[in-house]
């Protein structure tokens, strides 16, 4: 890959919402990205390999559950600070913002929202730091967008728990050190159990053939009679709102983070409109061109205003999962529509290695498949502004 | 050891650049602020890096006003003990480095570090006035620096070679590309940023030796002009009438 050339664009001033903290934390996250993972990540991407070296890297700049209390060796931050992080990650690659949203919302969020002292206290540090990397169970083979349909389940054996089932799908599952898993206790209630690596009977066997994501790893969680502690099981939540609210953390940085891999395509399509000349000028000149660009930057403007008010709503604590998905929803399929449109405009240089248009397209097939496909979104905006459910 | 790092903002290396007030001021109007590279990646990085490995302080000094705060907790997140910020406009080099000098006068610090220049005025002239206000030795430009008790040893980049001086503390130094490597500051360092103690002081009196008459931006870059390989006479004109290089 050439150099990373990102300069962000900031068209509505939306800096002057953002703390110097929040700034700082920013500057600080891209400085990595453009040091660590630009040089890398193209290759990582080829040999679809997951550059695993990056987890402490990733601790260090608070990508791992950053609004975790200081205590379980989270940064105590904002939601806020926690979208502008997931930006600049997927500003790179989709890929690495899944491993890092997965640790952050779907594993480090339910230990610290159900998990008991002695939970927090054994996962949550290793987590934060990247020491421990962690997965987070619901999707399976035949339940995606009905989870609640799930087949996995357990029995209470006296001093332990029986889980049988299969998982797939599962972002970070072949080198996790613990997977919150979901599965339905004898009277068919959904509870979270932390299965943890070497316990006999799970396997997480890696998924291959990807064609998006393919610098994070994937895979399946099998579960055949495996014998899980009794103190493994999250006491605080049980049914299907557990991890249905892990995925409005999820859902949340993922809005954010569509916003950096548009950014990125736009970024790059404008500098190369701009370079680029034909008929004796820079093909920035011409209507059909500006269009593209004019419309992209509004795009991007609209979903970081969007989103920085989603941020500031669940600050509040007052963001529904409702909103969380329209934020998902828009801002993922914005930041397709902009991937296409930027690759039009960087011709057949697009489709190359040497720009990361075609990678983030690829990437945002996933992204706007998982954590609630496109259209279970709309159907969720659906429910609520009409008190009917569609899809039920 | 106590380190003193001069610490200064400068614009993004992205910022457009304008002027106000009859092209006498920098507008700094929607600019985006960075700690100039060469005071943080070269001075503050090593007098880190030095007192990591033997123990002491580092403390950054600004002139500058409360604008210059994110900057300086830019330093604080990256590692600095604690910082001075001299409440006052910066007027030019001899202004800025009186009050840093009759800052570190009382105070006392082993090593005075600056970078080798602003990356906006280009200026390089601090580091020197300070040593001389300080009537301490003065070593500019230095790509190395390694501490042996109270003795230094620095690399200077010299015309086709390397020099190395030693110095005793205490002396003043500007640091040059080469010193260290940047370091991004981590999440541990800007939590910690928050309560790290940034004491703000009134200035010295001190003269203005320097006004700024005008800045004016440089011409700009006209477009490439291809002449046809076997017109020689035609490139002959253009270097001799328009690029007027020969």
């Amino acid at each position: 890959m050439s150099t990373d050339r990102f300069e962000a664009h900031d068209y509505y001033l939306m800096d002057e919402l953002l703390t110097e903290e929040h700034k700082l934390i920013r500057e600080a996250a891209r400085a990595w990205v453009k040091k660590e993972v630009s040089p890398i990540i193209e290759d990582c991407f080829e040999k679809c390999d997951f550059p695993k070296h990056l987890l402490p890297g990733l601790g260090e700049i608070g990508a791992f559950g950053p609004y975790i209390p200081e205590e379980y060796g989270g940064a105590g931050l904002d939601q806020i600070s926690y979208g502008l992080l997931m930006q600049e990650l997927e500003r790179c690659d989709s890929g690495l913002r899944s491993t890092a949203s997965v640790q952050s919302s779907l594993v480090m969020y339910p230990i610290w929202k159900y998990g008991s002292e002695e939970q927090k206290k054994k996962f949550l540090p290793k987590l934060a730091s990247g020491e421990w990397l962690g997965c987070f169970g619901l999707t399976e083979p035949d339940h995606g967008s009905n989870p609640g349909g799930m087949v996995t389940h357990f029995k209470d054996a006296g001093d332990h728990y029986v889980l049988n089932g299969a998982k797939m799908w599962i972002s970070n599952s072949p080198i996790s050190q613990v997977a919150v898993v979901w599965a339905k206790d004898e009277s068919g209630r959904i509870h979270g159990l932390l299965v943890e690596q070497g316990m006999e009977g799970f396997t997480a066997p890696e998924m291959h053939g990807k064609h998006s994501l393919r610098a994070s790893i994937t895979g399946e969680l099998i579960f055949d009679n495996v014998m899980v502690p009794k103190e493994n099981l999250l006491p605080g939540r049980s049914g299907l709102g557990a991890p249905l609210s892990c995925l409005d953390s999820a859902r949340y940085g993922i809005a954010w983070g569509a916003i950096g891999a548009a950014m990125d395509c736009y970024d790059s399509a404008l500098r190369y409109a701009q370079e680029r000349i034909q008929f004796d000028k820079p093909i920035a000149s011409f209507q059909l061109i500006q269009k593209k660009l004019a419309e992209m930057v509004t795009e991007i403007t609209k979903a970081q205003l969007l989103t920085h008010r989603l941020g500031t709503l669940r600050d509040e604590g007052r963001a529904t999962s409702a909103q969380i998905s329209m934020a998902k929803r828009n801002n993922v399929e914005m930041a397709i529509n902009i991937a296409r449109e930027a690759r039009q405009i960087h011709g057949a240089m697009g489709i190359t290695s040497e720009y990361s248009i075609m990678r983030h397209m690829a990437n945002l097939e996933s992204v706007i498949t998982y954590e609630g496909t496109h259209d279970i979104h709309l159907l969720i905006t659906g429910m609520d502004v009409t008190g009917i459910p569609a899809f039920s | 050891m106590k380190l003193l790092v001069c610490i200064s903002k400068a614009p993004d290396t992205t910022a457009k650049i304008a002027f106000t007030d009859g092209n006498t001021k920098f507008d700094e109007n929607g600019v985006q602020f960075i700690v100039n590279p060469y005071d943080e990646w070269y001075a503050l990085v090593r007098a880190l890096e030095l007192t990591e490995a033997n123990g002491g302080t580092v403390t950054t000094i600004t002139v500058g006003t409360n604008s210059d705060d994110p900057t300086i907790r830019k330093a604080l997140a990256i590692g600095a003990t604690d910082a001075v910020r001299i409440d006052a406009v910066p007027k030019d080099a001899y202004y800025v480095a009186n009050q840093i000098a009759s800052y570190a006068k009382i105070h006392g610090y082993d090593i005075v570090m600056t970078g080798k220049e602003t990356i906006n005025y280009n200026g390089a002239q601090v580091g020197a006035m300070i040593a001389e206000i300080l009537d301490q030795p003065f070593v500019s430009l230095a790509t190395k620096l390694d501490l042996q008790e109270n003795t230094a040893t620095l690399e200077r980049d010299v015309s086709g070679g390397v020099e190395i001086v030693e110095v005793s503390t205490p002396f003043v130094l500007s640091a040059a590309k080469g010193m260290s490597e940047q370091r991004i500051p981590n999440m541990r360092g800007i939590m910690a940023a928050r309560t790290k103690p940034l004491q703000v002081i009134e200035p010295v009196a001190s003269e203005e030796l320097t006004s700024v008459v005008s800045y004016s931006m440089p011409d700009s870059k006209a477009a490439c002009k291809y002449v046809d390989a076997e017109n020689a006479e035609e490139l002959i004109h253009l270097l001799h009438t328009e690029a007027k290089v020969i």
